[in-house]
């Protein structure tokens, strides 16, 4: 899967930037979308293509349940995003709703990778290839459970 | 097995748990509210695009609504949001819905205990991140978005990897002045914003011994700020006396077995602790209120399921007593509950004397939604448990997270106060 990174360097990217809660009454996922990430970048509306891919540091989409947030990243086109570590209901409602695919990288992807990079993930190799800058980095597998649910396109495909 | 291994052992019909296991859930109680509640429903279409019934949920009778982050609705979007959820409810078959204006009515996270509608060694799950309040009931709460909530309400179970638990010991009696809210704060700013992640967070010792069940609720709900799976807290005499003063008389004493094991063991002596404040922008950011910053407040918020319980009130209204506030002050008991038993006690008089505005139960100015969100630059004290940019209004207004002490203290003087030093 090949795609653009958006780099945020910081940690802790919460929900309440991602969408802010005025957004919470909003069902429409369209609408959604033109608020993502309106709380940290207002110009990301504008820059996201689709295919793209979000890059950040420790603890990405800390904060509340709302599944609002991917919701919205993945109705702007992200794909992925890339981090160093993830919040547990951020997670789990990407890929329990087959929003996007949260890829947890190590330093060395977190600092090679610029803005702009284009990336190629294999899930299969566990390999994350920079065809901008021609490097190579390792992604941590997917626990078993959540390799079944993205392999069968979300939990509701998914056959325990 | 320690109680959360005890509870997911027994739901998904398991001899035995450890840490890492996967296992598929049976759900004893399920809530939504009027954002999670839409949200649900959103996926319910689009599983009736693919051809999946959802004409049936698996036991309405364990399904339980509320209405609390859009109330009072203040444009047509949440009075929409609210109609959907009546409708919802209706065509269900869903008994216990909390409505505004109709009685009983609050924050999802304070219905649960107020109604004693969870018990202890239950699998309970709602959408919302809070969720973890009730785990302070002797429960496995845990929090949810809006696929695994449509899951649950259909097949009536979940899955979960069975977390680690961290065991947060208290010893002694807090004291005077300090509360629940400044111990978690103290921990999170000890462990920070992921310290918890997937984990859970157990809370015991004598000084949790002593504690009041609404105390262990305060622990509970912030677990979630240090990205916990769930808090718990064992299930004693007090929380079924708790539960059976509410009309739950099945209640149980429920606990982890004698060699229960934890990852990690933290111990805090409660003689040591004092009120604390969670600066901008993150709930880890703790500083001791003696050292904070001098800053001009322009607002004070007591309100949310984390700081609008009773107990909550009583404490503000302690410091309030015969006192004048000197910036906007909010209180928003976070049920009728509650108000009317602050109304019975004399609460509301003593804060409408002190100048404050007293508001009804609503998520509202919590998460920056309506009911009196922070202009640009302006800076709250607030008992609530986020302090995310622009969680309660402008992205850059500031807030302060503290106990309902801090934020009484430092209505009266528009700084913040520490509640020992007010005169």
């Amino acid at each position: 899967m090949k795609g653009n990174i958006i780099k945020y360097e910081r940690d802790n990217i919460d929900t309440d930037v991602i969408i802010p809660g005025q957004y919470l009454k909003v069902h429409d996922y369209a609408e959604l979308a033109t608020h993502a990430m309106e709380g940290l970048d207002p110009d990301f509306h504008s820059k996201v293509k689709e295919g793209d891919f979000i890059l950040s540091g420790k603890n990405f989409g800390c904060g509340s349940s709302r599944e609002h947030a991917p919701i919205a990243l993945s109705h702007s086109g992200v794909k992925a995003v890339l981090a160093l570590s993830f919040a547990r209901i951020f997670y789990r409602n990407s890929v329990d709703g087959a929003f996007l695919l949260p890829i947890e990288i190590e330093e060395d992807a977190y600092n090679g990778i610029s803005e702009g990079d284009e990336i190629d993930i294999d899930i299969g190799t566990n390999e994350i290839k920079n065809l901008t800058k021609n490097q190579t980095y390792k992604m941590k597998p997917f626990s078993e459970i959540i390799g079944k649910i993205i392999e069968a396109g979300g939990l509701f495909n998914y056959k325990p | 097995m320690n109680i959360v291994e005890k509870i997911l052992a027994r739901a998904s019909e398991k001899s035995q748990v450890a840490p890492d296991d996967v296992v598929f859930a049976k759900v004893d109680k399920v809530m939504v509210h009027d954002v999670s509640g839409p949200g649900v429903l959103k996926v319910f279409d689009k599983l009736k695009n693919k051809g999946v019934d959802v004409s049936k949920l698996w036991d309405p009778s364990k399904v339980w609504v509320a209405e609390d982050h859009f109330v009072p609705s203040a444009e047509k979007v949440s009075a929409e949001n609210i109609v959907k959820l009546s409708n919802f409810t209706k065509n269900y078959g869903i008994e216990k819905h909390f409505k505004y204006g109709m009685g009983q009515y609050g924050i999802c996270h304070t219905l649960s205990h107020e109604e004693a509608m969870v018990m202890p060694g239950d699998v309970y799950v709602g959408g919302d991140s809070h969720t973890n309040t009730t785990g302070a009931l002797g429960a496995f709460a845990c929090g949810l978005g809006h696929t695994d909530i449509a899951y649950v309400l259909l097949n009536g179970q979940i899955w979960f990897k069975v977390p680690e638990t961290d065991y947060f010991k208290l010893n002694g009696k807090l004291p005077d002045h300090v509360m629940a809210k400044d111990l978690i704060l103290k921990i999170i700013g000890d462990i920070g914003t992921d310290g918890g992640n997937y984990r859970t967070m157990q809370f015991g010792g004598s000084g949790i011994d002593e504690m009041s069940v609404e105390s262990r609720l305060t622990l509970c709900n912030m677990t979630t700020e240090a990205g916990a799976k769930n808090g718990i807290v064992e299930a004693d005499q007090k929380v079924v006396d708790y539960l059976s003063s509410r009309g739950a008389t099945n209640a149980q004493v429920f606990k982890g077995d004698d060699d229960a094991q934890y990852a990690n063991v933290y111990e805090y002596e409660a003689s040591e602790m004092e009120p604390l404040v969670a600066k901008p922008f993150s709930p880890e950011n703790v500083a001791v209120v003696r050292e904070a910053p001098s800053v001009e407040l322009d607002k004070s918020y007591i309100g949310s399921c984390t700081g609008a319980k009773y107990e909550d009130l009583e404490a503000a209204a302690k410091i309030l007593k015969g006192k004048t506030v000197k910036i906007r002050t909010e209180v928003l008991p976070a049920s009728i509950s509650i108000y009317k038993r602050a109304m019975e006690n004399g609460l509301l008089t003593i804060f409408l004397d002190a100048g404050v505005t007293v508001g009804p139960p609503t998520c509202g100015a919590c998460c920056g939604a309506h009911m009196g969100v922070l202009a640009k630059n302006e800076i709250c004290i607030s008992t609530t448990n986020r302090n995310f940019p622009g969680r309660m209004g402008h992205v850059e207004s500031e807030t302060y997270l503290s106990s309902p002490m801090v934020a009484a203290a430092s209505a009266v003087t528009g700084k913040i106060t520490d509640p020992r030093d007010l005169q």
